[in-house]
Order: C-alpha cells, then sequence, then structure tokens
C-alpha cells in the first residue's frame, strides 16, 4: 500500500472535518444532582442514588448548567430554543453507570451558530456551529491486567465521581474548503473553544485534566475536475477519532487520519466508516467500536425531566454578560498594552493572557505584569511542571507585589523572595514581607552604620572617589547589600558613600 | 398488520444484552407487536391540534440551585457492588467481545 504524507493527500484529496467539543462546566454540582463536581477526590466519595443510576433516583436539572450553557451558546451566535428537552442516548458501558446518558436530542438548548476563529497569520476562518447541547460525564474506567490499554485489559475498575458532571457538546457543521490548512483551522477552532470557556468562566478549560475534549471526523473526498463544483462532489466515508486531548494532538490526529485516509483511497481500498482512538505515545489511530455494532442509541424524550424553556428575558440578560471573542480581545490589548507581536504571541502561547490582563486590572503596567508572568512565574510553573494557570498565587497577589516595589517597601530580589513565601501558602505578600522581615531598610540610621563598617574595612574605596573613581563605590554599595541580606535600598546606600566621601552624587 | 417485526426484536433483544431464544423472539415479537400497534393508534387519533407531547403535565423549568449536598460515603456507594477494588467498582473486561 502506498503510504501518504498529510501534504501528499492535501493534495490529492479534498478534505471535509468536523469536531465535537465536550466542555465540562465547573459548576458546583452535577448536572442533575447535588454531588460535588470537582476533580481528584478519594473514588467514588462524590456519588448519590442519582448520579450512580439507582433504581428511583430521580434527576433534577442544574440551574447553574443551565445558565452556563446558554451564555456558551451566545458566545458561539446560536439561536437558544424557546423549548428544548432531554433525551435519554441508551448504550451499555461499565462507566455509565444508567445504561443511559442524560443528553439532547432533537430539541437542543442551543442551534445555529458560527464562530470566527483568527490563524495564526491573521487569516479569520468561520466555523459554523451545528448545535450545543447539555448533557452529563461519565464515570472513569481504570483498565487492569493485559497491556493496560482498552484491548487486551483483564478487569476495568469503575469511580463514577465524573459520572454526571455536566457537559456542553459543541457539534460543527461539516467545514470544507481548507486544504492543507486543515490541521491549522481544526487546532485554532479548539483554542478558541477553550479561550471562550474560559473567558465566559464556564469551565475551567484544561485539556490535559480533559475538561475540554474533542473528537475529529474527517473525510476525503476526489478533487473537483474541471467544469464541476467542489461543492457538489460528494462527502467521502469518515472516521471519527476520539478523545483527543491536545491542541497539538488535533493537529497530529488531522495529519495521521488525511494521510491514513489517503493512502486507502490511493490504493483502491475503501474508508470504513467508524470510531477511532488517539495514541497519544505514537500519534496514530486504531479502530475503535466494530462497525457491525453500528450506533443506535435509541434516543427518547427524558420522562424523569421537564423541559427547559429559559425566558427571552433572561436569555437577553445573559448576552449582555458575554465578553468580548477572544482573537478580538487579544488584538485590543496588544494594542493598549503595547507589545510587540511576538510578545504577544509569547504571553498567548504561555496561556499567560488572561492573567496578565487580571494583573493590569488590578493596577499594574502591561509591562510589570508581563514581566512577574513570563519571567520568574514562568520558571517556577516550568520547575514545577504545571500550567501557569495552577499555580498558587492570583494576579491580585502579583499586583500587590509590584505595588510593594513601587512603593519603595521591598526591591526585585526581595520581590522573589517574598513571592517565594507566596508560592509556599505562607499569606499575600505584604503577609509574607512582614513575617519574614524582608522590608528594605530605608532607615538612615541602619544603612549610615552599614555603610561605615564597610568603608572601615576597605579604607582605600574612600580616597579612590575623592580621586574621582566613583565607580568605587559600587564594592561598598555591593558589601551593604551583602550586610542586609539584599534588603537595603541600593540607590540610597550609594547617596550615603557619596555625602561620606564629601562627592556630589 | 404489524409494524414491528421479529428481526426488530431480535435487534432489540441484541441491543440491550438480553439473550432470547427461537421461542421467546416467536412469542414476543407478537406480543410487542399487539402493544406497539395499540399506541399507534394514538397516532390516528391526535389530529393537527394535538401537539407532540413528552411529559403528561404542562410544566417547564423545575431546576435546583448550584449548592453541594452530602454524597454517600465509598462504603455506602460500593455495598451493593458485586466485586469492588480500590474504593472502585470491579466489572468484567470491556469490549473483550471486540478485542
Amino acid at each position: 500500500m502506498t503510504t501518504m504524507t498529510y501534504e501528499q493527500a492535501m493534495e490529492e484529496f479534498d478534505p471535509v472535518f468536523g469536531i465535537e467539543v465536550h466542555v465540562e462546566l465547573n459548576t458546583k454540582t452535577k448536572m442533575f444532582c447535588g454531588c460535588a463536581n470537582e476533580f481528584g477526590a478519594e473514588p467514588n466519595t462524590q456519588v448519590c442514588p442519582v448520579c450512580l443510576g439507582l433504581p428511583g433516583a430521580m434527576p433534577v436539572t442544574n440551574d447553574k448548567a443551565v445558565e452556563s450553557a446558554i451564555r456558551l451558546g451566545l458566545a458561539l451566535g446560536c439561536s437558544i430554543r424557546e423549548s428544548s428537552r432531554f433525551a435519554r442516548k441508551n448504550y451499555f458501558y461499565p462507566d455509565l453507570a444508567k445504561d443511559y446518558q442524560i443528553s439532547q436530542y432533537d430539541e437542543p438548548t442551543c442551534y445555529e451558530g458560527s464562530l470566527d476563529v483568527v490563524l495564526d497569520d491573521g487569516t479569520v476562518v468561520t466555523i459554523g456551529i451545528e448545535r450545543a447541547h447539555m448533557e452529563e460525564d461519565a464515570g472513569k474506567n481504570t483498565h487492569v491486567g493485559g497491556t493496560g490499554g482498552i484491548q487486551g485489559a483483564d478487569y476495568s475498575l469503575v469511580d463514577y465521581n465524573r459520572g454526571g458532571v455536566p457537559l456542553v457538546e459543541i457539534v460543527t457543521k461539516p467545514i470544507t474548503g481548507m486544504g492543507a490548512r486543515t490541521a491549522e483551522v481544526a487546532r485554532a477552532y479548539v483554542a478558541t473553544i477553550r479561550d471562550i470557556v474560559r473567558a465566559l468562566d464556564i469551565s475551567d478549560g484544561r485539556m490535559e485534566q480533559g475538561s475540554v475534549r474533542a473528537d475529529v471526523n474527517l473525510s476525503l473526498r476526489p478533487k473537483a475536475v474541471a467544469g464541476e463544483s467542489q461543492d457538489d462532489v460528494p462527502f467521502g466515508k469518515r472516521s471519527e477519532t476520539k478523545n483527543v486531548n491536545s491542541l497539538r494532538a488535533i493537529e497530529r490526529a488531522v495529519h495521521f487520519e488525511a494521510a491514513r485516509q489517503a493512502s486507502l483511497l490511493l490504493g483502491g481500498q475503501p474508508v470504513v466508516q467508524e470510531t477511532r482512538h488517539w495514541h497519544e505515545d505514537t500519534s496514530s489511530t486504531t479502530p475503535g467500536r466494530s462497525k457491525e455494532e453500528a450506533e443506535d442509541y435509541r434516543y427518547f424524550p427524558e420522562p424523569d425531566l421537564l423541559p427547559v424553556e429559559p425566558s427571552r428575558e433572561w436569555v437577553e440578560e445573559l448576552r449582555s454578560t458575554i465578553p468580548e471573542h477572544p482573537a478580538k480581545m487579544r488584538a485590543r490589548l496588544r494594542e493598549e498594552w503595547g507589545f510587540s507581536d511576538l510578545e504577544m504571541r509569547d504571553v498567548v502561547a504561555a496561556d499567560a493572557l488572561i492573567l496578565i490582563a487580571a494583573t493590569v486590572q488590578a493596577g499594574t503596567t502591561a509591562q510589570a505584569a508581563r514581566k512577574w508572568w513570563m519571567g520568574e512565574l514562568s520558571r517556577v510553573a516550568n520547575d514545577r511542571e504545571v500550567a501557569l494557570t495552577a499555580l498558587p498565587v492570583t494576579p491580585d497577589a502579583i499586583a500587590e507585589l509590584q505595588g510593594l516595589i513601587d512603593e519603595g517597601k521591598i526591591n526585585d530580589k526581595l520581590a522573589r523572595q517574598a513571592l517565594e513565601g507566596v508560592l509556599a501558602g505562607e499569606g499575600s505578600p505584604a503577609e509574607v514581607v512582614a513575617s519574614r522581615g524582608l522590608e528594605v531598610v530605608s532607615d538612615d540610621s541602619a544603612l549610615e552604620k552599614a555603610v561605615d563598617d564597610a568603608l572601615a574595612a576597605q579604607p582605600d574605596v574612600l580616597a579612590k572617589i575623592q580621586d574621582g573613581k566613583v565607580q568605587a563605590a559600587g564594592a561598598i554599595v555591593g558589601a551593604v547589600m551583602k550586610a542586609t541580606r539584599g534588603q537595603a535600598d541600593a540607590g540610597r546606600v550609594r547617596e550615603i558613600i557619596l555625602q561620606r566621601a564629601g562627592v556630589e552624587g | 398488520m404489524s409494524s414491528l417485526e421479529r428481526s426488530d426484536v431480535a435487534r432489540l433483544a441484541a441491543l440491550a444484552r438480553i439473550d432470547m431464544t427461537d421461542a421467546d423472539l416467536d412469542r414476543l415479537s407478537g406480543q410487542l407487536a399487539v402493544i406497539v400497534d395499540a399506541v399507534a393508534k394514538v397516532a390516528e387519533v391526535a389530529g393537527e391540534d394535538v401537539p407532540a407531547t413528552s411529559h403528561p403535565i404542562p410544566m417547564a423549568n423545575i431546576h435546583r440551585e448550584d449548592e453541594v449536598r452530602p454524597s454517600l460515603s465509598q462504603d455506602d456507594a460500593l455495598a451493593a457492588a458485586p466485586e469492588a477494588e480500590d474504593g472502585r467498582f470491579r466489572v468484567p473486561q470491556i469490549l473483550g467481545e471486540e478485542a
């Protein structure tokens, strides 16, 4: 069989793709019960009869989840259905306690939207949104024995803490005409969704924790021949690659699937319409559920839940809370902050934009905020191997820290020590400065004594300064800083030295 | 005329993971067909002026506040599990039939 590259595949065929993104909402409780919606608890400690699917248990819809779903729909330009309802999606899998998932089928809450996605070179692509509907998440399976993967496992262990966590599933319309930029557009689309859910503050948007997950549908069709419109060429058979959970993986999954399908087609073999598993380690996909088990979910209206009928007034009220489109906000902030393209790209790549914006909001200059988040804090995050957003420090604390520097209470070096204390959970910057005694020594008598001590230890320095070698003062400044463990105000120390030498600074 | 074929019942049984003998299928496809046909009569009676409904009582928006309620303890949650391990439900190999 011929093996094609992505680029070759794109020369031979016209790609069509679609993406389903699942967003885990950051509500306090689950979609249909009052169990806590929190990542990382001991297994099966956030479960109750409702989310375990015990007989007789009745679900009740979480109002906040409905609000979040509507706000997300509005941010995606969707219409909000006046009356929508839940449906049961029936299938068997151990992580699904009830043997059906409560979802929405023919009446999703949000439908027919569109989203502008900005590519790296500034090109804007408009993605059609088919629907955004509410549903519940499944539990988590751990496969034991065998190869550790889903195939060849001896048995599985199930934790239902995640079962019933509210999700919004966003489904695009088929996206055509992107050619070789398909992978880039797919990635940029998911990145935009992630940015939007974070800006809406309806999800933590952490792909690495699975709070934003994507399924990538891709098919290839022949390129139109002369005189034929590409739109008239029917779509090819598609594959659906499940759970592609990083931006880089989205791009790679598109690359792999396009190349795989092109190789099959050029070899005269059919592409099978199927679900495929993504393998991060090898950047490849393998077949999932078999063809014979064609999906038949036997959806029907959920009899235990009532319709969701948001009033028009409420929808308009929610519309007024929708933040600016992330790409437009980036352009505006770049302008306001006076960052270079490169600085801005680094900030966005480091996920520091919202953090810097919040720090600026709290009263810090953009450059100072950038210096903290892209400098010291990025270094710490890197050392700890966590996301910048996961560091135990808030933008307000950084603004406070910078404020202490600006007031002259601490210098840069002391500020780094104070930050260390903040990151260690010792309190706010002001509290750490107080408890660790980090304040700059600006008390002149203390400084004068330290200067005199240093001058006494290096008696030739005064003469050198009086001789016009003012830079010799540096040695005394250094000695004073050392003696005060960096807590002296270096500028003031220099002034005192020059006074002692009888020279104007 | 029945709207439900024997093959439909066999397929539903497979989807529902219910083992059925040929005799079961013969008997149940007859019985289920009677039920389905009886329900289908409703469609004949309901005119244009009767909207489709999924709930007998015309209510909507019965929601709850997003407030945490106590969950079960891990022991209680696992109490009825046939097998448990490490605080989790232990279940047979998944997708074994497809591996």
